[in-house]
């Protein structure tokens, strides 16, 4: 078992539209948090999400302090637009 | 897919048959339809795309805090994902209860909260040919 923990990120509409991409796989280090995924997107990608989007954890809205684990789904949520 | 969640067009009698109820005495329907205006440039439709999951999810979620706001309601809400054009339905919302206030106060309710909490976007498609993303409560 490794220290770090893998996260499946999937970007949606006008970020997926920015990436050319719905899915990336994301390493990182143990006790990293929501902010911490967002950073090594952005690292990953140049920038081309936003530095605070919407965040969902295992399809719940998540603040940026919440730490992660293994296998989680984590999804970067474009401003919504529903309804 | 989900229940609340269709590609196919949304059948609004079929949502006023899901509600009806002996008990109920005032029923309300939000229709939201895509809208054409020059103003606005002029867009002959909407893409819809969703986290399907978790849209799923917070439509639940929208319609459990409304049935604890308003005890005895019933709702019955339809999403359209994919392609709709202007003049269509892409969200139909129907609410039963015994009295109106709390028809009209669900039925409002449930489309707000929609609007702020359910993971799915807009892309206009405009006459001219272009396309654009829809901001947060665009519409």
């Amino acid at each position: 078992m490794g220290d770090g923990v893998n996260v499946k990120v999937l970007v949606f509409a006008s970020y997926a539209e920015a990436l050319g991409r719905g899915e990336l796989n994301v390493e990182l280090p143990a006790g990293a948090t929501v902010a911490d995924c967002v950073a090594e997107v952005r690292r990953q990608t140049g920038g081309r999400v936003p530095p605070a989007p919407l965040v969902a954890v295992n399809r719940v809205y998540a603040r940026p302090e919440q730490p992660l684990a293994e296998g989680d789904e984590v999804a970067l949520i474009p401003p919504v637009a529903g309804g | 897919m989900c229940p609340w969640l269709t590609h196919d067009p949304l059948d609004v009698t079929a949502l006023l048959a899901e509600v009806a109820s002996e008990g109920c005495g005032a029923t309300t329907v939000f229709l939201g339809t895509v809208r054409r205006s020059a103003d606005d440039g002029d867009v002959v439709g909407i893409e819809y795309s969703g986290y399907d999951a978790m849209a799923e999810a917070e439509l639940e979620g929208v319609l459990a805090d409304a049935r604890a706001r308003w005890p005895g309601v019933r709702i019955a809400m339809r999403h359209r994902l994919g392609y709709v054009a202007t003049g269509e339905v892409s969200v139909a919302i129907a609410v039963a209860a015994p009295h109106r206030s709390a028809a009209f106060d669900a039925c409002r309710f449930v489309i707000d909260q929609t609007k702020e909490r359910v993971p799915v976007w807009k892309k206009e498609r405009l006459a001219a040919g272009t396309e654009r993303w829809v901001g947060p409560h665009g519409g």
